[in-house]
């Protein structure tokens, strides 16, 4: 008995995973919630087609024990039963396929048409394992540039066109919508129309090197009004260092290996390979959903990259812990 | 013939595919190694005999090792050594697919070159990237003129070129700017 519950407990736990920040039926997007009603459709047909099958087999063995002998062979032919039940069985499974094609293709015309008339556009460009985001506007010095990060305004259909630096890459926020791959040399898109506010995880859904399973997007779906001051906020170069440390951090970061990669907005600081960390300690995460944002984690990630995220491009440059520290405290600010 | 003959081959042919495993290794998982980048060293006069000093053996680890090599032909791409030496074959910039090595050819005299700069453009990267970068990028640049083994380099470039495969670049001997026929 006690093994049976252990199993049981076994089975369900994998569910505890279902609600939250990561999950294909929470439906909080147009297409995502598309899918969800594809899902509850196919899992009614198939779950009672299998209800069907289980009792058919458990009367059919039922039935052999106690009554039939061999040599009744007749039997077969004549049973009243046999007849409609072998009709009505095949009706059955031509509607229910029937019902699930049409289901399915429904669904993907709604899909199709899901974000016709997108009223933001964005490129999302992956990189091992990082994700590049610009936000575009007809006035050039209203784009935004940031990563690792979308913030998208309820209701409001947005228009991702997606770029790949270097393998293939998956887009995938699966409370959003489905999986779209992010091609070297070709431009792939995704419509995403965001219906209900909250913070959600996108992942990368193809492998794509030693560190794919940390290549994550902190997505944050909130009201217009939200997502304006967000905008506005962006669009400001790096506030300058104010304290002694944070000054020396600033130095240390436009002057030297940091700067070769890292774009820092309203500094000398304008590398263009690496994460752009205008507005980096806004953001819920570093490298890539790899670490929560805290000042301790940014310590430890400047001093040794490779220790927390094995095979990333960012080199350990050997700081010393007062360059770490000014390093943390400059990074800071960047709100 | 004898059934053990086969039998021996593959294990032969086994042991042989384990020579390999130093190729890929990927000293970024621990820490950098320790070896800084050396100063600039004459390029045909030293010291003794005449002849260089062999290059040490932390210096060849990079012109061996697959991974370091692909490295620094990403380096060689994002840090735009393309703008002046386009994808080898010079521009404002001398060419790197050639025989011609003003300040050397060898891995540490290109490391060091790169380390400290070379009047008229070459900037200097010291502090701009880490000596195992460096040593990456000079791994790199001994590729393009075939000095480093075919097994370790890339068989593919990242950009257009109408040049063979570096798996088929011939071999260019070492040789001072000055050396040759001008």
């Amino acid at each position: 008995m006690n093994r049976r519950a252990a199993i049981c407990v076994l089975l369900a736990a994998p569910l505890a995973n279902c609600g939250g920040v990561q999950t294909a039926l929470g439906g909080e997007g147009a297409e995502g919630a598309n899918f969800v009603r594809l899902f509850t459709v196919f899992m009614i047909v198939c779950a009672a087609m299998y209800l069907i099958i289980t009792v058919g087999l458990i009367v059919a063995l039922r039935r052999r024990k106690s009554a039939l002998t061999l040599d009744d062979r007749r039997h077969h032919e004549t049973s009243p039963v046999l007849r409609p039940a072998l009709a009505i069985w095949t009706a059955l499974v031509v509607t229910g396929l029937a019902a699930l094609t049409v289901a399915s293709f429904l669904t993907d015309r709604s899909n199709a048409a899901v974000a016709r008339d997108s009223r933001l556009t964005l490129t999302v460009t992956a990189n091992q394992w990082w994700w590049d985001v610009e936000y575009h506007s007809p006035d050039a010095s209203r784009t935004v540039h940031t990563a690792n990060e979308i913030h998208l305004p309820v209701g409001v259909p947005a228009e991702v066109i997606l770029k790949s630096n270097d393998v293939i890459h998956s887009l995938w926020i699966p409370n959003l919508a489905g999986k779209q791959d992010l091609i070297p040399g070709r431009v792939t898109d995704l419509q995403l129309v965001p219906r209900k506010a909250g913070q959600y995880r996108g992942q990368c859904a193809e492998f794509c090197g030693i560190q794919h399973s940390l290549m994550a997007l902190d997505v944050t779906v909130e009201s217009k009004a939200d997502f304006q001051r967000w905008y506005q906020a962006q669009l400001q170069p790096a506030p300058p260092p104010a304290g002694s440390l944070e000054v020396a951090g600033y130095g240390y970061f436009t002057t030297r290996e940091c700067s070769s990669c890292h774009n820092i907005g309203g500094t000398p600081a304008s590398g263009q390979i690496a994460p752009d960390l205008t507005h980096f300690a806004s953001r819920r995460s570093i490298a890539a959903g790899t670490l929560p944002m805290t000042q301790a984690n940014v310590a430890r990630w400047l001093a040794d990259p490779q220790a927390q995220k094995p095979g990333n491009h960012m080199p350990n440059i050997g700081l010393s812990p007062d360059q770490v520290r000014a390093l943390t405290a400059y990074l800071g600010t960047l709100k | 013939m004898s059934s053990r003959f086969p039998a021996s081959l593959c294990a032969l042919g086994l042991m042989a595919c384990l020579a390999g495993c130093h190729r890929e290794a990927r000293q970024d998982w621990s820490k950098p190694r320790a070896d800084a980048v050396p100063a600039a060293s004459p390029d045909t006069i030293f010291p003794g005999n005449g002849r260089a000093a062999p290059v040490t053996t932390a210096a060849a680890f990079y012109e061996h090792n697959a991974h370091a090599i692909a490295r620094g032909q990403q380096l060689f791409a994002t840090m735009n050594c393309s703008g002046c030496h386009s994808h080898g074959g010079g521009g404002m910039g001398p060419a790197l697919i050639d025989d011609k090595w003003v300040y050397g050819g060898r891995i540490d005299q290109i490391a060091a070159s790169i380390m400290e700069g070379r009047p008229n453009g070459m900037p200097s990267w010291q502090g701009k990237l880490t000596d195992q970068q460096m040593w990456q990028l000079a791994a790199y640049v001994r590729s393009l003129s075939g000095q480093v083994p075919k097994d370790a380099v890339s068989a593919r470039a990242d950009e257009l070129s109408n040049t063979p495969p570096q798996t088929q670049t011939e071999r260019e001997p070492l040789r001072p700017a000055d050396s040759a026929q001008q």
